[in-house]
């Protein structure tokens, strides 16, 4: 037995269990019942895998005639879980930020792991093994310092309009086309050892590069890029250290990031390329402004509750402005209000509402509506006809009726919520200001519209004190 | 090598794929905790660092090691976590309502 536990085979048939559970992980992650059990068997699958890396380890150790230091293993794993806890316990608000910081995480120990590789093999590396080390470490590089960017822009310490300027594409794709360059010698040299920390920092570079235009409404995509990368970076480490777990892993995670920003390309009606390489926020600054002063409706609580009292069938369209004000609590205690009365409320949520996929979603399950009651746009976007009510809550170019028959609209061709079919419209907004993206919204100047004016917490909950108190 | 190499291509494939197909069924409801629950599984690069700080052949490559397990360590940690919150808070009115 002792020659089972620990030999190759042993460890090859823990990772195959693991690989099995982590797809498990994924599968039963498709629908809310059975997602917790699918929590469950990725954390099987990961302590399986540590633990029997580390017992593998002690055996090696022990053939080779070499002291495994199991002190600094141990100690590194609790100071880990010491900051790991804290990073799981962040407010539901604070979720894209804490992804994009984890995206960094992930990358910094992919590029860590294979820098070491590198320096402990260097002129020995093969061309194979060194062409997907420097895979890893590219990869793993511009995804430390992009998801760093694009956590800084999501916890605003950076500023989170685009920043461009001009011949920015032609600078970003010759400094990858250089890091690309320099992998290439490395892999027929790999003795060139002053090389390998240019090649590195330039792929930190090209991270904080390839954010630095990126606006908050394109921010989902590019988490889910940044995920991508951080997958494949992590798959290239399993090729490198011919672990099949790790390719396996990597190949999961590459492939749902990659799954989510085509998603959110779509939502978007933008194609990869497009977010990666051209800013969002010069092109609207131009087609504000023209039309000012058009006459708009507005409404008080009273007014607005007195709508949605007499309604049957309200959709509420929830966006960035919602989670920005703190306003899902007070939603719900809306929700909670007109189910009473009666009043069937549904939520439309759009592909890219909020700042990361499915961002929404987590903050009113947070604060507790039924996620049976959140429908996705194109599940709902036939229903708005029979709707007497579409309550729009710090959104805006997701219910941009231009987008479908503007031409000129920057956001031509995005696939929209409906909300203009509805009988009456009432969107909840600080001011006539054109939002981020400084789109204009003809919805706010149609007819069925009611525009009321305030913070969206302090609106809502002026609504909900007279639906409760009449 | 060669042949390492090409193992290794064909178990990327099928996990690609494989990944491809179970993923495209997640519901939309549950984007972000996919992502959180990816991201921590993605963090078993951690093997890789536990055998670097264990052999300790060098020591840059052995404090490089112990940084990367603490990053790969948070996430897996900080990931299931936050998960399992997210996931759990999520309720459907059915059973509830009468």
């Amino acid at each position: 037995m002792t020659t089972f536990f620990g030999s190759p085979a042993f460890i090859g048939i823990i990772y195959l269990i693991a690989s099995a559970l982590f797809i498990l992980a994924l599968k039963w992650m498709n629908a809310p019942p059975t997602a917790r059990r699918g929590i469950l068997a990725g954390e099987i699958g990961m302590v399986l895998a540590i633990g029997g890396t580390i017992l593998q380890l002690g055996v090696e150790g022990k053939l080779e005639h070499i002291s495994i230091d199991y002190t600094w293993i141990f100690i590194a794993l609790g100071i880990g879980t010491a900051i790991g806890v804290p990073l799981g316990l962040v407010q539901m608000t604070a979720v894209p930020q804490r992804t994009a910081l984890s995206h960094a995480f992930g990358a910094f120990c992919v590029t860590l792991v294979g820098t070491a590789e590198y320096y402990l093999g260097t002129s020995t590396i093969p061309a194979f093994k060194m062409s997907v080390l420097c895979v890893e470490v590219i990869l793993g590089g511009l995804t430390v310092t992009g998801s760093l960017m694009a956590a800084g822009k999501l916890q605003e310490v950076l500023p989170q309009r685009p920043i461009t300027y001009k011949g920015q594409n032609f600078v970003n794709l010759a400094l990858l086309a250089s890091t690309a360059v320099i992998a290439i010698y490395l892999v027929h040299n790999p003795g060139a050892t002053h090389l390998y920390p240019v090649m590195v920092g330039i792929a930190l570079i090209v991270g904080v590069m390839l954010v630095i235009p990126i606006g908050g409404a394109d921010m989902p995509t590019v988490i889910s890029l940044l995920n991508s990368y951080a997958g494949l970076s992590a798959a290239a480490m399993g090729f490198v250290l011919n672990n099949k777990l790790l390719i396996v892993a990597g190949a999961l995670d590459g492939s749902s990031g990659f799954i989510l920003s085509v998603i959110m390309s779509k939502a978007m009606n933008r194609s990869f390329t497009n977010v990666v390489f051209g800013a969002f926020g010069q092109v609207a600054a131009s087609a504000a402004g023209a039309q000012e002063a058009r006459p708009v409706k507005s409404a008080s609580p009273e007014e607005a509750a007195g709508i949605l009292a007499a309604a049957s069938r309200v959709v509420v369209v929830p966006g960035y402005g919602m989670a920005v004000a703190q306003a899902q609590h007070k939603v719900r205690e809306l929700y909670d209000a007109l189910t009473k009365r009666g009043v069937d409320v549904r939520f439309a949520i759009h592909p890219v509402a909020g700042r990361m996929p499915g961002h929404m979603n987590v903050l009113l399950a947070e604060a507790d509506v039924p996620y049976d009651r959140l429908i996705e746009m194109d599940d709902i976007n036939g229903d708005f006809p029979q709707t007497d009510v579409s309550l729009i809550i710090g959104a805006n170019d997701v219910t941009n009726p231009a987008a479908k028959t503007d031409k000129s609209s920057p956001i031509y061709g995005m696939p929209v919520l409906d909300v203009e079919k509805s009988h009456t419209v009432m969107v909840i907004k600080r001011s006539m200001n054109p939002g981020f993206a400084g789109i204009d919204n003809p919805l706010y100047y149609m007819d069925q519209t009611l525009m009321l004016f305030g913070d969206a917490k302090v609106f809502v909950g002026n609504i909900v004190k007279e639906l409760t108190h009449s | 090598m060669g042949n390492a190499l090409i193992d290794g291509l064909f178990v990327f494939m099928l996990a690609g794929f494989i990944g491809f197909e179970v993923i495209k069924r997640i519901s939309p409801l549950l984007h972000t905790p996919l992502m959180s629950i990816t991201n921590a599984l993605d963090a078993i690069a951690v093997v890789g660092a536990i055998v670097l700080v264990g052999r300790n052949e060098s020591r840059p490559a052995h404090i490089m090691g112990i940084l990367a397990i603490i990053a790969a360590t948070s996430n897996i940690v900080g990931g299931f976590l936050i998960t399992d919150r997210m996931v759990k808070m999520f309720k459907s009115s059915r059973p509830t309502k009468s």
